[in-house]
């Protein structure tokens, strides 16, 4: 059941009418019915994968947890008891316990994903789970805080189990840390309107972005990409500005109906973007572009990666036998690699994601390695530190990321070079004979509507991108008959321009494929 | 302490390490610039910083970084 389904705005009615009428101790059972109701009737089947996963690292973290706490105990009791060296033996020995049972619970849930998504590939019909890498991800990123003993394992199961399905999360995220969303999550919460209109506000700009403006340029970037033989040259402008604006409305989007149904029912989610699209560089835009699969990758990959024995010491050597300098980068590059590697993988198996994955570690690292340079630059030129320069940075990230973005768009890899080589050969502007630009799926008014609702999108993000305030925060110091409005004129323009209707099959979000 | 300064001022050194408190949160040292860090630290004072230390409470400033370093030697 997708956000844009009418029985999700049915379930969303029923499920916000019942929280705040039902006693406040069956809010946390209500939303887990919801959630596994919610899963099950996009395939009855899906709950068997998922319920795996819950009930193991559910299980592996409190196994775990117990056997750290054992050996603390242990150690407490006979501390005058034991040397130094004992205890510190001891730990060691009794440690092995939880790597076995962190080891094997991760094992277990990276193979079912891994597995899943190979077959995928393979074969045809496959059952592949409704999120499954972001609630795995989820998941592992839980047992991992146990295993360090950053946060405590959650006892309860049903409460476990809420915050891996959650429902709104298990369409494309975002993949939330346990110490973030669990105080809220498992809260009881009293209806308030000042809230509760906050959350409503949020679905209704998300609706807006996917409705309005994701699913009608979807019409024009389907038509574009269905055949690269044809739709060249001058196309393919087109399909890397088109495409990289319906991502953004679409991810954004639906991510906006995420976090806006959580604040809704009281519950904080912490936020996935923050204005991608004003990055002045491709390190800026990923740290602004998907955070949670970002930070995620960062903590559990690239901190432990880069600091491990093995990488330390191949720093050391490198500082012996090559310089200072390589002994600092070659632990980063090395695990920046493996991310970057990992991250492709993460968006799909096959070669064209794995290539966008080494395209960005290859702009990064190139990036990084010029940064001296850059310094150099902007301290000889007064110009560099402009506004004119900052938004040629960002037109210029903006591009970059257009282009890499093209790599979703094929499997194979030479279409994609393909295409973007015959923007530059002669005469390839010609192919887009006149009125071409309206026989790609897209009418005179699609434009229009698309535009226009792109340069709303545009005049709210540059605001909050201007004074660090949003938007929402703004309209809340006005009136609520000015804020009432503004919901209405939302609402209006969403329900007259947004591409819906009785038979109308909305397309998935983008990011649910992953 | 003036170990730890130097090793910081040869990562960034036009910044006032002395007095800044937010280096994590206002994004003045990023990812890469914590793993040099957290590579020279292990060099230079012999200790074990895990991937769990690695949270900006840890990192924000010189005087968090130092009292990591000593909370891993009292360990």
């Amino acid at each position: 059941m997708l956000f844009t389904s009418y029985g999700f705005i049915g379930l969303l009615i029923i499920l916000f009418i019942l929280y705040y009428t039902v006693p406040k101790k069956l809010q946390m059972p209500l939303l887990l019915i919801t959630s596994l109701t919610y899963y099950a009737m996009a395939d009855v089947r899906f709950l068997i994968f998922i319920g795996v996963s819950v009930v193991t690292v559910w299980f592996g973290a409190i196994k775990i947890e117990d056997n750290n706490k054992a050996i603390k105990e242990y150690v407490k009791l006979h501390k005058n008891e034991m040397s130094v060296d004992e205890k510190k033996a001891y730990k060691k020995a009794g440690a092995r316990k939880s790597v076995i049972f962190f080891t094997l619970t991760l094992l277990l849930n990276l193979g079912i994903l891994a597995t899943v998504k190979l077959a995928g590939l393979k074969f045809t019909g496959i059952l592949i789970p409704l999120g499954i890498s972001f609630y795995t991800f989820q998941s592992v990123g839980y047992l991992i805080d146990v295993y360090r003993e950053s946060i405590d394992a959650q006892r309860s199961l049903p409460r476990y189990a809420l915050f891996i399905t959650f429902f709104p999360q298990l369409i494309q995220g975002p993949i939330n840390r346990y110490d973030d969303l669990a105080p809220s999550l498992l809260s009881e919460h009293n209806f308030d309107f000042s809230v509760f209109s906050r959350g409503m506000e949020r679905i209704l700009w998300g609706y807006f972005k996917k409705l309005v403006i994701a699913d009608r340029l979807l019409m024009g970037v389907s038509t574009l990409i269905s055949d690269p033989s044809t739709y060249k040259g001058g196309y393919v402008l087109m399909t890397l500005i088109l495409y990289t604006l319906e991502l953004y409305a679409d991810f954004t989007g639906g991510i906006d109906i995420t976090i806006g149904i959580a604040e809704a029912l009281g519950i904080n989610m912490k936020e996935n973007f923050i204005r991608p699209y004003f990055s002045t560089s491709l390190a800026d835009y990923w740290r602004r572009w998907h955070i949670s699969m970002c930070s995620w990758f960062r903590d559990y990959v690239f901190y432990p990666m880069s600091t491990s024995s093995l990488s330390l010491r191949l720093s050391k050597w490198a500082r012996k036998h090559i310089s200072d300098s390589a002994g600092g980068k070659l632990p980063v590059y090395l695990s920046s690699f493996v991310v970057w590697f990992c991250t492709g993988i993460w968006h799909g198996t096959t070669i064209n994601f794995i290539v966008w994955g080494m395209l960005n570690f290859l702009v990064l690292t190139i990036s990084e390695e010029l940064s001296p340079a850059y310094k150099k630059f902007h301290e000889r030129f007064a110009f560099a530190d402009g506004p004119i320069y900052k938004a040629f940075m960002i037109i210029r990230t903006f591009i970059l990321v257009c282009v890499l973005n093209l790599f979703d768009c094929f499997v194979d890899v030479r279409d994609t070079v393909g295409l973007l080589i015959s923007i530059f050969k002669k005469g390839s502007f010609s192919l887009m004979e006149k009125g071409a630009l309206l026989n790609i799926g897209l009418s005179a008014a699609d434009y229009i509507v698309a535009g226009v609702a792109l340069i709303i999108v545009f005049i709210v993000s540059s605001s909050e991108e201007k004074d660090n305030i949003s938007v929402r925060d703004k309209l809340r110091k006005n009136p609520y008959p000015v804020r009432f409005i503004v919901w209405t004129l939302l609402l209006t323009a969403t329900l007259i321009f947004g591409i819906y209707g009785i038979g109308y099959d909305s397309s998935q979000f983008i990011y649910n494929r992953f | 302490m003036n170990e730890l300064m130097e090793i910081l001022k040869s990562l960034h050194p036009d910044v006032d390490f002395e007095n800044e408190q937010h280096l994590i949160d206002d994004k003045i040292l990023d990812s890469m610039d914590i793993v040099r860090l957290v590579t020279e630290l292990t060099d230079k004072f012999d200790i074990k910083i895990k991937a769990k230390d690695i949270i900006p409470d840890n990192f924000n400033s010189a005087a968090a970084i130092s009292a990591l370093i000593d909370r891993i030697n009292e360990e």
